[in-house]
């Protein structure tokens, strides 16, 4: 544990992300099996433990310390994690703590009775850098900067074996990973994984601009479907199992088993998660209450059921059709769904137009009608291809416009908002940064705004007086008006009337939109 | 009532003197020389020697229209109230003020710590009915490791990592002479380099007696030569231009904040040193305990978490919210 404490507290501190990597690597190539196993399950967050929770190990120290003054310290710490490492009132380090595996087995077999008195002895025992990291694995909450890709980078460099390679067999994968480390040793052949429990990387689509690309491109070569307003899955379907992924690759099929216990087939599907009764799809804000719960309640799997509209197959039964064009994908996916009746599943249809003046006219009625969000275009003859490849799939949002920019800057508000951080300044990428495009203190719900603010302070990495500026991680879909170019700002754009839309805390910052997608905005204005 | 002698402005109003007052005032008792203790402008200063030593380097000579030292331990009659400094041990010459006035015992605290620091008089206890502590760490999560270890992990750190320098950030007026009294004390015996703003304060200590062994400016100085070597300086410059002279520095900052290792990220310090010249939770409770105090007021910091804890004790407390100081607990804070 004394190692993987260090190990922590150095990728918790060091900004380099060059010495993050070197420090993660070391620690792989050093520590044995399974303990660096188990170490890069905690580092990308494939642990969790059924009884070791935050209520669990508050409770504990509640035993210990006056709950008024655990508040007021919670308060001025504003990490419970944290909180708890510090605050713990006895010390009496004889000998060392378990190892990290051993100290993972304790905390699984461990009767949830005896838990209090288990973590009580092990906090007491260890000395402060060791509390703090098994506080850390304890609440699962590593707030330490280091993400699942930087972890198998460092595999990648440990071991000499492509990054790619990696994230192909990774979701297969079972903790503590030994099959994977014998192969990156060289040890063994690379782990051969069953695609049925696998997650494979999404394409994903661009933007669309209407003056430039809609005359250059032939409506014949592509086909339309509406844009919808859910959060992209893939659904993998193997025997007996099923699986499903979020577009980050995170399993949240606990979250939606209305879903998993009730497909049948072999395939691997792409699609966009709705809720609502009879595939008539409610809105964005009943799917994202159930998105928050880690396990679905009863009550929501009876008033919003789950569904998956289907739109790629990416597997057929075991097949994989990947390179297929999307016009024989989508034969497949048809005749598939034909062969595999099913209840949560339905088919997105497609859309058909004669021309581009045609589709923007149904785009329009379908945002006005049925409030669309846009259309998407595919190319027929395009393969699936991993990532945001160029010319393929193309996305025609609706107006009003939206962005989807990343918060940077975020200031105090006042009235009842005076002690939240409820003013954002948000932007966009140009290049390899992110440059503000505007400002916005709307559109967001009371709770929202809550753990805007919890999220705020967690991620603050300087302040300037009243401002703060938070780490580049968290998107906003902003809604405006319209785009003006503006000296003011950095980027040279200004939005008129802009509100959060919508909090994508689904969304990587790396998907976010760029200084071209504005420029769009800009002409059209 | 003990409290009549003293406001809660910390005015002495028998003698109208005011302690560590935030403007300027005809009389002023001084605690300590820190910015936020001692300011310029007043009309008569009683201090230390120390304490009006440090002063006149930081403002310079006639900073005050007069000043009157009084050593530690030796009553001063004014009228009817007698003032006696006793040790604080939070920076050199920094005093706890005793105000006797008709059988009752007054003590400000100004900042103090109980661990002994040989860059400083030691703390001495001072029994009293009203206590005005400060509360900087007052919170219990507010553990202090001892800084001996702090010492031997930033050592450990510099042997490590022998190619790149150690860049402390530290408050030039006693968290600086601590840290190198620390390194010096752990058996580092090369020199020691200062940013320019450090320099002058040293030179004082080394006059006013403490053993600060061989420091040098840091300016002047080659990339290569600075390999391996610690360099102390103000928390703002350590991550300012003036930083890319030295070799790949490692980033430290000394300061009882950096047990917080949300605060240690948020101010980019790669190496955090648990190093404090306040007290700790546990040593603020033991203080209130031993002075025998009845009423407490606090100041200073985290006046709400020690207030609700001396009142589940029995004691009366409150807490005094005096404008002008620095809490933000942020750039060296101390």
């Amino acid at each position: 544990m004394k190692r993987f404490a260090q190990l922590l507290e150095l990728l918790a501190l060091t900004p380099s992300r060059n010495r993050k990597l070197a420090a993660l690597t070391q620690y792989f190539r050093e520590t044995p099996d399974p303990d660096r196993g188990f170490a890069l399950a905690v580092l990308t967050g494939a642990l969790t433990f059924r009884n070791v929770k935050p209520a669990l190990l508050r409770e504990t120290v509640l035993r210990e310390v006056d709950e008024t003054l655990f508040a007021m310290s919670y308060d001025y710490v504003g990490d419970l994690g944290e909180t708890i490492a510090l605050i713990w009132p006895h010390h009496g380090g004889t000998g060392d703590l378990p190892s990290l595996t051993d100290l993972i087995e304790l905390f699984n077999t461990t009767s949830k009775s005896e838990l209090p008195k288990l973590i009580a002895a092990l906090l007491t025992r260890a000395e402060i850098n060791e509390r703090w990291a098994l506080v850390k694995l304890a609440t699962g909450a590593l707030r330490i900067g280091v993400s699942a890709r930087l972890a198998k980078t460092a595999l990648a460099e440990m071991s000499g074996k492509d990054l790619q390679e990696i994230e192909e067999v990774w979701h297969g994968l079972k903790v503590p990973y030994l099959d994977l480390f014998a192969w990156l040793d060289g040890k063994a052949e690379r782990p051969d994984i069953d695609h049925a429990a696998r997650f494979h990387p999404l394409m994903l689509s661009n933007p669309i601009d209407e003056e430039k690309d809609l005359g250059k491109l032939d409506p014949k070569d592509f086909s339309a479907e509406w844009k919808w307003d859910g959060i992209r899955v893939q659904l993998v379907l193997g025997e007996g199992t099923a699986s499903l992924f979020s577009r980050t690759g995170d399993d949240i099929a606990a979250a939606f088993p209305d879903i998993v216990e009730n497909v049948q087939g072999q395939a691997v599907l792409d699609g966009e998660l709705l809720v609502g009764k009879n595939f008539e799809a409610g809105s964005f804000n009943d799917l994202q209450q159930r998105l928050n719960k880690k396990v679905a309640s009863a009550k929501h799997l009876k008033d919003s059921p789950a569904f998956i509209r289907v739109y790629d197959m990416l597997f057929d039964a075991s097949e994989d059709i990947r390179t297929l064009p999307w016009t024989e994908r989508r034969q497949r996916l048809e005749a598939w769904l034909k062969a595999n009746p099913q209840t949560r599943l339905d088919l997105s249809p497609i859309l058909p137009f004669s021309d581009w003046d045609d589709l923007a006219r149904q785009r329009r009625q379908g945002a006005d009608e049925q409030g669309h969000e846009g259309v998407m275009l595919k190319l027929r003859s395009s393969p699936y291809v991993p990532g945001r490849p160029k010319g393929y799939w193309f996305k025609w949002k609706r107006d009003p416009n939206v962005v989807d920019a990343v918060l940077m800057y975020a200031q105090r508000g006042h009235g009842k908002r005076s002690s939240f951080y409820s003013d954002y300044t948000f932007g966009v990428w140009k290049g390899n940064e992110i440059v503000p495009i505007g400002k916005a203190y709307f559109g967001f719900t009371d709770e929202e705004l809550k753990m805007l603010d919890k999220w705020i302070r967690a991620n603050t990495i300087q302040a300037f007086g009243p401002v703060r500026e938070v780490r580049k991680e968290l998107v906003f879909e902003v809604a405006f008006d319209s785009a003006q170019e503006s000296a003011r700002h950095k980027s040279g754009v200004a939005l008129r009337f802009p509100r959060i839309n919508r909090i994508r805390w689904d969304k990587p910052a790396s998907e976010a939109g760029t200084l071209e997608d504005m420029a769009v905005f800009v002409a059209a204005s | 009532m003990a409290t009549q002698i003293l406001d809660r402005h910390l005015h002495i109003k028998a003698i109208d003197a005011f302690i560590d007052p935030s403007v300027p005032r005809e009389r002023a008792i001084i605690t300590h020389g820190h910015s936020d203790h001692a300011r310029s402008g007043h009309g008569t200063v009683l201090a230390t020697p120390d304490t009006i030593a440090i002063m006149k380097t930081r403002y310079g000579e006639d900073c005050a229209g007069r000043f009157q030292a009084l050593p530690f331990g030796e009553p001063l009659p004014i009228d009817d109230v007698t003032i006696t400094f006793f040790p604080a041990g939070h920076v050199l010459g920094s005093a706890q003020v005793l105000i006797e006035h008709r059988g009752q015992r007054v003590v400000v605290t100004g900042d103090y710590k109980r661990l002994a620091d040989r860059t400083s008089q030691p703390f001495e206890l001072a029994q009293c009915d009203l206590l005005v502590t400060e509360a900087t760490f007052g919170l219990p999560v507010f553990q202090h490791p001892h800084p001996r270890h702090e010492i031997g992990r930033l050592l450990k750190s510099v042997a490590d990592n022998p190619e790149r320098s150690h860049l402390v950030g530290a408050y030039a007026l006693g968290k600086a002479q601590r840290v190198i009294g620390l390194l010096r004390d752990a058996g580092w015996d090369r020199p020691i380099y200062l940013h320019g703003a450090m320099i002058r304060l040293c030179e004082l200590y080394q006059e006013l007696g403490v053993e600060l062994g061989d420091l040098r400016p840091a300016t002047g100085t080659t990339k290569a030569e600075m390999a391996g070597q610690i360099v102390l300086a103000p928390a703002s410059a350590i991550r300012d231009r003036w930083s890319r002279r030295f070799p790949d520095p490692v980033v430290c900052q000394a300061s009882g904040w950096m047990s917080v290792k949300q605060r240690a990220r948020q101010a980019l310090v790669e190496l955090p040193l648990v190093i404090s010249d306040h007290c700790d939770w546990g040593e603020l409770l033991q203080t209130i305990g031993d002075t025998g105090a009845q009423t407490v007021w606090v100041t200073h910091g985290r006046e709400d978490a020690l207030v609700y804890w001396c009142r589940r004790q029995g004691l009366e407390a409150e807490p005094l919210n005096i404008q002008g100081f620095e809490d933000d607990g942020g750039e060296g804070g101390e």
